[in-house]
């Protein structure tokens, strides 16, 4: 039962991360209906960021604590910098071109932040620093569920309450909603497109800035490769709970980190991938639309 | 005019980057060591270049707008390519020199030149390949190295469990590698252009994850070794002949392709997947079957792809699955793209600058897929129809009263 429960939290977490993750092409897709490829690597430039700067300043010695919120900002900031950029540079001159020529684009800029990572800092694996420390209340329970875990779960919560309050609430969450729903329409009455183009990057980008910094320090060690294999899996979820849908992305995350963990419990560790991406094709063949998404018939 | 604006928009724009780039170009840690480097030069080389790209960037984007402009007056100019191409005895003569070239390149240059070649040639082959989904069908392949591993293992397991020669596995592999792209194809040609793209990614890392971890059918990481050299009617090789056959082998496969692929195009399949690609609904309605055109094209996609990998396998003597990560399907498809999607000539010379160049300019090698990156991104905002596009086949309507009628 221990094991269960073991890898029921083990599934959370991994879901909280790609539920993180998954909203930022979730969001994307809903307004300009595109498959931001490069998502994947905004998280690995996130969760870099995180990296350097705690690492940096742990050498100088500051305390935990400023290590943690400092990073924190830093990696939002930066990713959300990059987020914004991008967006500019491989998206923005392309908004009316053919459906290929984005994605054809954000492939581009994927493989090229790879690289630059690589070529500009290393390939090998680098340890991440601990930032979360032990909690003493968690000792009777450390063997099932650890700190990590614990802030990792209610990290995501917190921030997925967030989100909803600014998607809801605030006149850039309506405006957001409104360019989703129909985007000619939204510029008619005054919205910004572009801006609310530029808002949705920059907080999906935000989004995976905290995932990457929460991941990196749960697993421990970052490579620049890591936002490849992490922005497949986010896709997933994000298309299994039905892209477009923001509870979708969520629902969806859970379900993938869940079927993950159990499969890697209870069968086999070499396929863990293999049951991603079988469950990504399944999906895709079964229900395109996804569990929570609409299904929308194409007009002439 | 405008130009101190334009200057401070420049530098304003070069500031950004330095920003951006600041932790990952100017700090370097080593966790293990702590200690810490601060790169300062890089910020400076950071600032000055993205100004120039900037001023650059802008050159460019008002030369497409200029183009866009005279293009609607003008009739479309054609390129430097294609001008040859169209005079009868210039296309001849261009013809002749590279089959001249081709015939005599193993003679004068060493073994490891007539290597690299064969290598671009493979690469023209499988761009060629791609080329027919992509470019023609404007169905986004993102695994297509998938079936090029199918090929490749085809040989390798066929080769080591029977002893079964190049030549009888090259056909077969390719038709494997075809019965995947029909297998996969039946249930993802349903999908819109972008969920196709991501199926057909995770099919290709489905098939490397499975040679990596199926010990006993693939022998795993390791790969499979001492693969058999392609044969001639039972004559041994030295390995410097070996060699220069490999290459006359796929000059002739070239040949081949570039034969089979554009009398395709011009067939009527061709023109139903190119018909396909513009607009999915309104060529329904004209009673082309949607999914059987999708299916044939996957799959004589997936052929060229399994030939090349029984040649692939069979050139390098080794296979295991790292030859075969999406890199290498991003590779394929940077060569498509770049040379213009559905031309011949265009992704033969795509093949050529981006396998040769990284070759011989061996100090940017490093900044290989850099460029690969950046050249998919600048391609698509700058030339979408890549180095040389392919020229529709136009009906000139001639009559002494009216002009001309094109498209």
């Amino acid at each position: 039962m221990d094991y269960f429960i073991e890898l029921l939290f083990s599934g959370l977490t991994r879901g909280s991360i790609y539920a993180l993750i998954a909203l930022g092409y979730t969001m994307v897709y809903g307004i300009i209906g595109l498959i931001n490829f490069a998502h994947g690597e905004i998280y690995m430039i996130g969760a870099f960021t995180a990296f350097i700067v705690a690492t940096v300043l742990s050498i100088y010695g500051f305390p935990l604590i400023a290590i943690v919120i400092i990073a924190g900002i830093a990696a939002v900031v930066w990713s959300s910098s990059y987020g914004y950029t991008i967006e500019k540079i491989a998206y923005k001159p392309l908004r009316h071109a053919p459906r290929l020529s984005p994605l054809i684009s954000a492939i581009g800029m994927s493989i090229f932040l790879q690289n630059y990572v690589l070529l500009a800092q290393t390939s090998d694996f680098l340890p991440f620093p601990r930032l979360i420390p032990d909690f003493p209340f968690m000792e009777p329970i450390a063997h099932i569920v650890g700190s990590t875990d614990l802030v990792i779960l209610v990290t995501t919560v917190i921030v997925m309450v967030a989100l909803t309050f600014i998607i809801k609430f605030t006149l850039i969450g309506k405006a957001m909603r409104a360019t989703s729903q129909d985007r000619t329409m939204a510029t008619l009455v005054g919205i910004n497109v572009n801006r609310v183009i530029s808002a949705t990057f920059i907080i999906g980008s935000g989004l995976a800035a905290i995932g990457g910094l929460l991941i990196a320090s749960h697993i421990g060690q970052i490579n620049f490769y890591i936002g490849f294999l992490a922005g497949i899996k986010a896709f997933t979820a994000a298309v299994l709970g039905g892209i477009g849908s923001i509870p979708g992305a969520v629902l969806g995350s859970l379900i993938l980190g869940l079927t993950e963990s159990f499969a890697t419990g209870y069968v086999s560790s070499d396929y863990e991938d293999v049951f991603a991406f079988s469950l990504l094709v399944l999906i895709l063949i079964f229900k395109p639309s996804g569990l929570l998404g609409k299904a929308t018939n194409q007009k002439v | 005019m405008g130009l101190l604006k334009e200057l401070k928009k420049g530098v304003l724009i070069s500031l950004w980057f330095v920003f951006l780039t600041f932790p990952v170009m100017v700090i370097k840690v080593d966790p293990i060591a702590r200690t810490v480097v601060w790169r300062w030069a890089n910020a400076l080389y950071m600032a000055v270049g993205t100004f120039f790209i900037y001023f650059l960037v802008q050159f460019f984007l008002r030369k497409k707008e200029n183009r866009k402009e005279t293009n609607d007056s003008k009739e479309q100019t054609l390129s430097f390519i294609h001008r040859i191409l169209q005079d009868r005895l210039q296309r001849n003569i261009l013809i002749g020199v590279v089959a001249v070239v081709a015939v005599f390149f193993p003679q004068f240059l060493s073994a490891y030149q007539t290597n690299v070649m064969t290598t671009a040639l493979m690469y023209v082959v499988l761009g060629l390949g791609l080329n027919i989904v992509v470019g023609l069908a404007g169905l986004l392949d993102l695994g297509f190295v998938a079936f090029y591993a199918v090929g490749a293992y085809t040989y390798a397991l066929l080769n080591l469990h029977f002893g079964l020669g190049f030549w009888a596995v090259l056909p077969i592999g390719g038709l494997i590698a075809a019965t995947f792209g029909i297998l996969l194809g039946f249930p993802v040609l349903r999908l819109r252009g972008d969920y196709l793209a991501i199926v057909t990614l995770g099919f290709g890392e489905i098939i490397r994850l499975i040679l990596e971890n199926w010990g006993q059918f693939s022998k795993g990481p390791s790969g499979i070794s001492n693969i058999s050299r392609p044969g001639f009617f039972g004559i041994e090789f030295s390995l410097q002949s070996s060699i220069i056959y490999t290459y006359y082998l796929m000059v002739l496969l070239v040949l081949v392709t570039i034969f089979v692929v554009n009398r395709l195009q011009d067939s009527r399949l061709g023109r139903a997947w190119i018909a396909l690609r513009e607009d999915e609904i309104a060529c329904q309605a004209m009673g082309i079957d949607k999914r059987k055109t999708k299916l044939v094209a996957f799959s004589l996609g997936a052929f060229w792809a399994g030939i090349m990998g029984v040649m692939f396998a069979a050139k390098t003597t080794f296979v295991n699955p790292a030859s075969f990560t999406f890199l290498e399907s991003a590779i394929i498809l940077s060569i498509v793209v770049l040379g213009g999607m559905g031309s011949i000539v265009g992704v033969l010379f795509g093949a050529l600058i981006l396998i040769l160049m990284p070759e011989y300019l061996r100090a940017l090698s490093q900044y290989r897929m850099l460029a690969f990156g950046a050249i998919l991104v600048c391609m698509m905002v700058f030339r979408p129809q890549g180095l040389i596009s392919n020229i529709r086949r136009t009906y000139t309507f001639k009559k002494k009263t009216t002009s001309s009628l094109c498209r």
